[in-house]
């Protein structure tokens, strides 16, 4: 029975490490550029929810999209005022500029809100699911299914609709998009600002349970790098699958060996996994 | 007034001439071919056309109207269409998939559906392939493919960027009978080939650049009855 408890666990946060993740291998996939922000993007997130619930008194049904929209906002103005620009120039300046804007982002925040620990009150989605013995928090089961379904979203959208089709063309081959008639800018635009708002939806969700501080993405955006190099690059399925695993990892081995070692046992199996197979569990060769 | 013309055209990449002085004239529903060796400047001169590459200098007219400088997306809507030099198809997405993003810029989408069955008309072959991948076809499956994706957006001019490099022999008849096909349908074509021999067999008027200047021009039978010519690019 503990078995299925620490594996419903790990699944629920995993789904939400897929949501993150699922941003940050988006911009990627379009642009080959890691987005060294994404982890602060979350941390914006955290705190339009912490302001929400403090000021506007509203809960997560309206501060989940809430922060959604706006990190959205914040995705596509980094994407025409900072990243149209350093795309242009060498591979250092693009590293450096998504690890730059991080930087501004969360000594911002330091500014605004100090160095203290805040959290949301935990009574907003509060309460313990039963079921046969399962002991689900409320807070954590939402979380868990508005991040799955929308990752599975993500993924339909992709590769069902047109204008993931014209997505996934400017990802493969801008130079080939163009001569379709695609205008590019509009649609790594539009990767970012879906990309930042997937880590907005994990930033919001996260805070139902987690302690909001400026530096709070660095612990986040660590997952989601080893997500995204386990699920292969630019792959939507990948980075599912692999948070997913990684969730119930990280359960499994708080439990069985003790939780100051779940991310030693997590990164450990990560660079195993890379010696294997470099190009990630679903990445293409 | 021909339906494209270009005067002068020069196009620099950094310090680099890509072409120089490339001049030609394109009559509606006619087949021109653009001869020259490896890095005369025919893919540049196409590239500049589509609005791949923005013009250094010199003009490109179509319908009398200037249209160097112009984003490609702008060029497709105006009617004119380009299938590059190695397809490049979208490889991860399926056939249908890569024709429907040809005809991103089809004004009235309505049209889309007769599109897609003139294509598939056309080319049989893909009707049947419509949801496998792009990347898992054969060379010239790709190159219908190619072509299909470029008619999507109903072009008016179609430039074609070596449509004969890596196919076997008998694909590449298939090719130009294509070509010669969509002709008679009223499609008037710009094609960029190594291969003068059979690119003269089906144009109307060529130009042969060297270079990245137009050095000669005439009609397929003068070219290919030239004694310049032939020594220069069809071998003796």
């Amino acid at each position: 029975m503990i078995l299925v408890q620490l594996v419903t666990d790990g699944l629920l946060v995993g789904a939400v490490y897929a949501l993150l993740s699922s941003g940050l291998t988006l911009i990627w996939g379009m642009m080959n550029v890691v987005n060294f922000a994404h982890g602060d993007f979350v941390m914006l997130a955290m705190y339009v929810a912490f302001i929400a619930v403090t000021t506007l008194a509203i809960g997560p049904a309206l501060f989940v999209p809430l922060a959604a929209l706006v990190l959205f906002g914040v995705g596509v103005v980094v994407y025409y005022a900072l990243i149209r620009n350093v795309m242009r120039g060498p591979m250092l300046a693009q590293i450096l500029s998504t690890f730059g804007l991080g930087l501004v982002l969360r000594y911002a925040m330091f500014w605004v809100f100090s160095a203290n620990f805040v959290s949301l009150p935990d009574t907003l989605v509060g309460g313990v699911l039963s079921v046969d013995g399962l002991r689900l928090q409320y807070s954590r089961l939402l979380a868990g299914v508005v991040a799955l379904l929308l990752t599975a979203a993500l993924h339909l959208m992709l590769t069902r609709t047109a204008l993931g089709s014209r997505l996934l063309a400017v990802a493969e081959d801008r130079t080939a998009a163009m001569l379709v008639g695609i205008r590019p800018d509009p649609m790594q635009a539009l990767a970012w600002g879906i990309g930042a708002a997937c880590a907005g939806v994990a930033g919001a969700l996260i805070a139902l349970f987690f302690y909001i501080s400026p530096l709070v993405g660095d612990s986040l955006v660590l997952i989601a790098f080893v997500t995204v190099c386990l699920g292969g690059f630019g792959s939507v399925p990948g980075a599912l699958f692999a948070g997913l695993a990684i969730g119930v990892i990280e359960s499994l081995s708080s439990w069985f060996i003790g939780a100051a070692w779940k991310d030693v046992v997590v990164y450990g199996l990560f660079l195993l996994a890379l010696w294997v197979r470099p190009q990630g569990l679903l990445g293409k060769s | 007034m021909s339906l494209l013309s270009v005067k002068d055209l020069a196009v620099r990449y950094g310090d680099l001439i890509g072409v120089g002085a490339v001049t030609l004239a394109v009559e509606a529903g006619q087949i021109v071919a653009l001869l020259g060796a490896n890095g005369a400047g025919k893919t540049t001169t196409l590239n500049a056309i589509a609005g791949l590459v923005p013009p250094a200098g010199g003009q490109i007219l179509w319908q009398g109207k200037p249209i160097q400088g112009l984003p490609a997306h702008q060029i497709v809507s105006r009617g004119i269409a380009l299938s590059p030099e190695g397809w490049r198809l979208f490889t991860g997405q399926s056939v249908e998939a890569n024709l429907r993003l040809g005809a991103t810029r089809l004004a009235d989408r309505k049209q889309l559906p007769h599109r897609l069955d003139h294509v598939f008309t056309l080319f049989p072959r893909l009707a049947e392939r419509r949801r496998q991948q792009a990347g898992t076809m054969s060379g010239g499956e790709r190159q219908m493919l190619a072509l299909g994706r470029a008619l999507m957006s109903a072009p008016k001019l179609l430039l074609l960027d070596e449509p004969s490099l890596g196919l076997a022999p008998a694909v590449v008849e298939q090719v130009f009978a294509t070509l010669l096909r969509l002709k008679a349908e009223g499609l008037t074509l710009l094609l960029a080939e190594q291969s003068a021999e059979l690119a003269l067999e089906v144009a109307d008027r060529a130009y042969v650049l060297q270079t990245g200047a137009t050095v000669l021009s005439g009609t397929g039978a003068e070219l290919a009855g030239n004694a310049e010519v032939r020594r220069a690019y069809l071998g003796g």
